[in-house]
């Protein structure tokens, strides 16, 4: 099991052995978060790569990843325990049958563990094997503000409170991340509590380090299309901008097309896998694609050419 | 590892960073005490080798919203340059806070004060055509009660003491929340799904004997409310009383919406959300009015409209809004580009009402192109020129499926087409 890192290059080096290409103030962050035990809150559009981080970090570590994927109405019988009910009911029945159901043993028996349906907060409080699990609270602004107050609490001392049970205390604090949208904004009681980090979308040299690690079957001539792609396509005027998820989907697609190099039929048949939006896809798909393209390999051939020549 | 960027000696980091903190709050970052002692600890155990570990490490600590990022960005740039900068930076940062403009309010003031004299003779008309003033029975008017005569008076036609009469009218109105279904339940003795957790409970004070089964309902969540208010000239007599109801109904105890959220737009969209919760009125109002730059100028709708699905609809649309549009529809832009924009907020907001003062005219018709484009994408159709028509909206938000005016005016122009 792989300790904890020591420095921020450590940090990044650990990112990079999972294939999650990380800049400086991420690696900052996330070590930071690590060395101070304090929650790590990353906000940024959809698809730049925030959930993986979590992902990255339970592999790097060796650690186990619990997520709770957040939603409207999420209440504590499906983020922290629920009973089992069935289960219960059944050994209601199988204490009369055998004429054992005195009271205190069925107030023992059913509210016991072993009914117990644990739910990603609890099970991040409890020993893992490899050490405190890597908890992934993901989407959070899709919830509300109650569930928000909620998770203070819990997320500032660690611990659930099960009625029946009693008070459960995470020994080692698990490894919190907390991701979110910005479809709404988040209260500034639970921002406060965290480290916050913006992920913005990559420069082209990252995303290029991004798709290699993330696709190596794309050729390098097709990823450098790609990227410059995509790349041109942020700085249009769209409801939607294609994130990095977006571009490692679209690459493997041309991949699966057996497409070496971007050609106009290519792009309008498979712009699907960029813009998820409609008005997105209409404006785009004539003369626009083209234009953007042509761009593209200008410049791509422009900077072979300055490159050649260099060697030269 | 000693950190290699221009820190006094030791002990004084901690200090410097407190400054730095200060520094932060004088630019309008909200930064506590808590941050403070964060930031201390994280530079504490951070091996910093580089000046931009160091900045990573503040803005972590410091910065909660995208937006502070370039405020962080420049006080940190000036601030570890030069400690002792702060006082130089604070009278940088200082005078680019906005001071209401007293100038501008008294100016409109005025203008309310003068046609109050004249009785609203000189108040230019509203751009259509056909409005021919008919409520020029004006005098005769005055024999009704006077709440009555105020409650049914056009806001464009009021008096100036007719206007503070309805000011006071209008911070007493509600715009009440129609509730949505949560997924949340509450417990409920008649409630249709069985509460399993209580049902058990109940048994084992029963020694295991199931009695009753325990019932819950979804329990109900208020959606928040979303109006985008047109300032241009044309909308010029409404817009204040429009957004001085909002104020209303931002600021009434219990109206139900989950939040609040107001827009002005006339050349460009501006969120006056944070000024319409001053506790007063008019302060409210004049603080908006200093932030919306295109105050009574022209109409850009389609653009402004193109701005808030790109910029907000994202952040405020979420979780089942309701959009209140107040405009008249004149816009001498592309049409095609405002239905665009118009369909793409209807398909991103629970329900669009679009609140017209022109509808006051039973001659109104479809005729004008923004009218045209945005008509079939919005869910109900209003007018709103007195008192009496913003208490039918806070009727008509309780039925869902009120229509207004809609279906008459597009029927009527597929007649006319």
């Amino acid at each position: 099991m792989p300790n904890l890192p020591t420095s921020i290059d450590e940090t990044q080096a650990l990112f990079e052995g999972t294939g999650y290409v990380c800049g400086r103030a991420l690696a900052t962050v996330a070590y930071l978060s690590l060395k101070l035990g304090r929650p790590l809150f990353l906000e940024g559009e959809a698809g730049v790569g925030k959930t993986e981080v979590a992902k990255a970090l339970a592999e790097a570590l060796g650690r186990r990843l619990i997520r709770l994927q957040c939603y409207e109405g999420l209440d504590a019988a499906q983020a922290v325990y629920d009973w089992n009910y069935p289960a219960q009911m059944i050994e209601i029945r199988l204490a009369e049958a055998g004429g054992t159901a005195d009271r205190d043993y069925l107030a023992d028996e059913l509210f016991s563990e072993r009914f117990l349906t644990r739910r990603p907060l609890l099970e991040a409080m409890e020993p893992q094997p490899g050490g405190p699990p890597v908890l992934l609270i993901d989407e959070l602004d899709r919830t509300d503000e109650p569930f928000e107050a909620f998770l203070l609490e819990a997320l500032s001392d660690f611990q659930v409170t099960v009625p029946e049970l009693g008070t459960i205390k995470a020994e080692e604090p698990p490894i919190v991340i907390i991701t979110s949208n910005r479809t709404r904004e988040i209260h500034d009681a639970l921002k406060r509590r965290c480290l916050y980090h913006w992920v913005d979308y990559p420069d082209a040299e990252r995303e290029l380090a991004i798709l290699a690690a993330r696709a190596p079957e794309v050729s390098r001539k097709l990823s450098e299309e790609v990227v410059g792609f995509v790349q041109r396509l942020r700085t249009e005027d769209l409801f939607k901008r294609p994130g990095v998820a977006e571009t490692i989907d679209w690459a493997k697609c041309l991949v699966a097309l057996d497409a070496l190099e971007l050609d106009q039929d290519l792009v309008s048949s498979t712009l699907g896998a960029l813009l998820k939006y409609q008005d997105d896809i209409a404006r785009f798909r004539d003369s626009q694609a083209n234009k953007v393209l042509d761009e593209v390999k200008q410049a791509m051939t422009g900077a072979a050419a300055g490159t050649a020549a260099g060697a030269a | 590892m000693r950190p290699k960027i221009a820190i006094p000696d030791d002990g004084r980091l901690a200090a410097n960073i407190l400054h730095f903190a200060r520094a932060l709050r004088a630019a309008g970052l909200p930064v506590g005490s808590g941050r403070v002692v964060l930031a201390v600890r994280a530079v504490g155990v951070g091996g910093f080798e580089r000046r931009q570990d160091f900045y990573h490490t503040l803005a972590a600590c410091f910065v909660s919203r995208p937006e502070q990022r370039a405020v962080f960005d420049q006080c940190f740039h000036m601030f570890w340059r030069d400690p002792q900068i702060l006082e130089k930076m604070m009278s940088l940062v200082l005078p680019e806070l906005r001071t209401p403009p007293t100038e501008r309010e008294k100016q409109a003031g005025e203008d309310r004060a003068a046609a109050g004299l004249t009785h609203g003779l000189d108040i230019p008309p509203p751009p259509r055509a056909e409005a021919e003033r008919e409520e020029v029975v004006y005098d005769a008017a005055l024999t009704f009660s006077s709440q009555e005569t105020l409650n049914s008076r056009d806001f464009e036609q009021m008096t100036a003491a007719e206007a503070a009469e309805a000011k006071r009218a209008i911070a007493g109105l509600r715009l009440p929340a129609r509730p949505i279904p949560s997924r949340r339940k509450i417990a409920d003795l008649r409630g249709q799904i069985a509460d399993w957790r209580r049902t058990m409970r109940a048994a084992m004070r029963n020694g295991g004997d199931i009695r009753v089964l325990a019932r819950r309902r979804r329990r109900q969540r208020w959606p928040a409310l979303v109006a985008l208010v047109d300032i241009s000239g044309s909308m010029a007599a409404y817009s204040r009383v429009l957004l001085q109801f909002l104020h209303a109904v931002a600021n009434q105890p219990g109206h139900g919406w989950s939040a609040v959220h107001a827009f002005t737009f006339g050349t460009r969209l501006t969120n006056v959300t944070r000024h319409l919760r001053a506790r007063d009125a008019d302060e409210a109002l004049s603080r908006a009015g200093a932030e919306a730059q295109d105050w009574e100028g022209g109409t850009r709708i389609g653009a402004c409209l193109e701005a808030f699905n790109k910029d907000w609809s994202r952040r405020v649309l979420g979780q089942g809004a309701v959009v209140l549009m107040i405009t008249d529809g004149l816009d001498r832009d592309d049409p095609k580009r405002l239905a665009r924009e118009a369909e793409r907020l209807h398909l991103s907001a629970r329900q669009v009402i679009w609140l017209n003062p022109l509808l006051r005219w039973d001659g109104f018709e479809a005729r004008a192109q923004g009218v045209k484009a945005l008509l079939p994408h919005v869910d109900s159709f209003r007018p709103v020129h007195n008192i009496d028509s913003l208490e039918a909206l806070a009727e008509a938000l309780g039925r869902p499926d009120d229509g207004g005016e809609k279906a008459r005016l597009l029927a009527a122009g597929k007649e006319a087409a």
